[in-house]
């Protein structure tokens, strides 16, 4: 756009009011974190009385924080790990070779994309529990389901923004490296993939966002032990006496790891997630 | 099946490059033959465990008559042919209603939130589709709603709009004076609204992400040459920016769409397991029959009914981001 005085005003007001809109929630989530227990029993105010660290440390006790903690970080970094090394190798063989059946792999990855959860959670569930009765592999409740429905879960989306890495570089790259003595599998493990450095890591932090934030599967695989994050603190905040200053002070400390990992890598994520829509 | 023969290269000749380089391809044309199906196997089979099979096995329990009590042993479930279907969309029965309800509060929710999250991302994307100072600062604050878990905010939500001491009531009450009383936001009508808010309020960045991303590959020439011949900024928005855009507007207004449509979480973290029935939207429909009702079957036969709609749509879906012939990526 062609800046005009009159667009320079409207983009003061415009940035002012929409920055209202997202810091506000904000404003209460680290000031209430910040609040002694006697400001958060009571009507709801702007300004803590005196500001406290205490509730992040308290509700490491509250809660069995460090344990949903644990859970989730297993559960997500081995789904991430697992999830980004299967969708290299299906996004290679999809951008460098012309196989039969490609194009209905490619079709069935991308539809599976678009189906909500629900669909899946009941069935999944049924095979877990049937796994369990026949060969007595423990599914339901275990990291293992979970790790298995999350590194699924993220495939779709891992594997069509590495094809699009993976096929925006020169295949001239692996032949030459192939010239020099190195395989097929040599050529992508020492030369594709150093080069697909930015792509992979947007990627990683993709899937590590979808699995940290799930909900509604982890509503139903885990039990008491293997509790993710999301369903801790869910079932902590629906209770009738929860202690809010507390609550804020938790999700503060579980946004850290995303929010990071999110900055870190915005700008390749970015561009993964907007290319599929502006071509 | 034998190779085809290959006439040796001459001895006299000594090798070029290219011509060692075409050697090594054929002699790993055997190998290159399953070596993309080797690669993509994992994938596969992983996608066929976790979503084909299952999807399959969706429908099947459909057709079975599956409570709490032949749920340990589904396997032997009774087949009852097509009575969840019935029971499910009679529009006169209890579930049969409250699906039809549902389903016609999804498209308004739907509709609602795509909207507004839609025109704010517009909205955001042309202030800061051109460089200025501090224009970084806001792109990345303006997506910290989204990289933020879901849950977080969405609880966050919830203890704002507490009704005896909410942020919200508090500040329609106190600060501004506009009600006597603050309201129930969690109850009732009136946490349709929240969960729109919520939604509007997580979903807009991406809105933003992806039109921000289609308005900087407009070349500016394009409004330099219009706002010579004079056109308003109303009028290069319209007859420029939107026209330009619009591939990546139809992209983004299905997965969007599809998104929200979908949605579960949000309404699960604001309600529980059992949302308001003002508030009651599809997915926690179903799975409000499925875990809570502990009727499987009838969960099983509105998931089919659901499945059914959302394969029109990503049938549509998918030929608009791959078009005949062509790859996803080109």
């Amino acid at each position: 756009m062609i800046e005009t005085r009159g667009f320079r005003i409207l983009r003061v007001f415009g940035l002012a009011f929409i920055t209202l809109i997202i810091v506000l929630p904000l404003y209460v989530v680290l000031t209430t974190s910040i609040k002694p227990l006697k400001d958060v029993r009571g009507a709801f105010e702007w300004i803590p009385s005196e500001i406290t660290l205490a509730p992040y440390l308290d509700i490491w006790t509250t809660v069995p924080l460090g344990k949903y903690f644990a859970n989730s970080l297993i559960v997500t970094i081995s789904a991430t790990i697992l999830s980004v090394s299967i969708a290299i190798l299906a996004a290679y063989a999809l951008s460098r070779f012309d196989f039969r059946g490609a194009r209905s792999f490619r079709l069935i990855v991308l539809s599976t994309q678009m189906f909500p959860g629900i669909l899946f959670l009941l069935p999944l569930f049924l095979i877990f529990t049937q796994l369990e009765r026949a060969v007595g592999l423990q599914l339901n409740g275990t990291y293992l389901g979970l790790i298995v429905t999350y590194m699924t879960f993220s495939l779709p989306f891992s594997i069509w923004m590495l094809t699009g890495f993976f096929a925006a570089m020169p295949k001239e790259l692996e032949e030459a490296a192939m010239v020099d003595g190195l395989g097929r599998l040599g050529a992508l493990l020492k030369v594709v993939l150093p080069v697909a450095r930015p792509g992979i890591i947007a990627v990683s932090v993709y899937c590590f966002i979808t699995s940290w934030s799930e909900v509604l599967f982890a509503s139903v695989l885990t039990n008491s032990d293997t509790r993710t994050l999301s369903i801790g603190l869910q079932a902590y905040a629906s209770q009738t006496d929860v202690y809010w200053n507390q609550m804020m002070a938790a999700s503060v400390v579980v946004s850290i790891p995303v929010l990071v990992g999110f900055l870190f890598a915005q700008r390749h994520l970015v561009a993964g997630l907007s290319s599929g829509a502006v071509k | 099946m034998s190779a085809p023969a290959q006439t040796p290269p001459r001895i006299s000749e000594p090798l070029k490059p290219r011509d060692a380089s075409r050697a090594i391809k054929r002699s790993s044309i055997k190998r290159d033959r399953f070596f993309p199906y080797a690669l993509s196997a994992p994938a596969a089979f992983l996608e066929l465990l976790i979503h084909i099979i299952p999807m399959l096995l969706g429908v099947w329990i459909a057709f079975l008559s599956l409570t709490q009590f032949s749920i340990a042993n589904w396997v032997k479930a009774p087949f009852v042919g097509l009575q969840n279907f019935t029971t499910a969309l009679d529009p006169n029965g209890p579930i049969g209603s409250q699906f039809f309800d549902a389903l016609g509060r999804t498209f308004l929710f739907t509709f609602l939130v795509v909207a507004i999250a839609w025109s704010l991302g517009i909205f955001a994307a042309v202030l800061l589709a051109s460089k200025f100072r501090s224009n970084g600062f806001f792109r990345t604050l303006f997506l910290v709603p989204y990289a933020l878990p879901s849950y977080v905010t969405t609880i966050a939500w919830a203890f704002m709009f507490n009704q005896r001491d909410g942020m919200v009531n508090r500040f329609l009450v106190e600060d501004l004076g506009i009600l006597e009383e603050g309201p129930f936001w969690l109850l009732g009508g009136n946490s349709f609204f929240v969960m729109v808010v919520v939604a509007v309020w997580q979903f807009w960045p991406f809105a933003f992400l992806m039109l921000l991303a289609a308005l900087q590959s407009i070349p500016n020439e394009v409004y330099e040459a219009a706002s010579l011949d004079g056109a308003s900024l109303w009028k290069q928005f319209t007859r420029i920016t939107l026209p330009m855009i619009k591939h990546a507007n139809v992209v983004l207004l299905l997965m969007l769409g599809l998104w929200v449509f979908n949605q579960f979480d949000i309404p699960y973290l604001l309600f529980g397991p059992v949302s308001p029935e003002e508030a009651t939207l599809i997915s926690p429909l179903i799975y409000q029959q499925s875990f809570n009702n502990w009727n499987f079957g009838v969960g099983g036969a509105l998931s089919v009914v659901l499945l059914i709609a959302l394969l029109i749509v990503s049938a549509f879906y998918i030929r608009l981001v791959m078009p005949k012939g062509k790859s996803i990526d080109d």
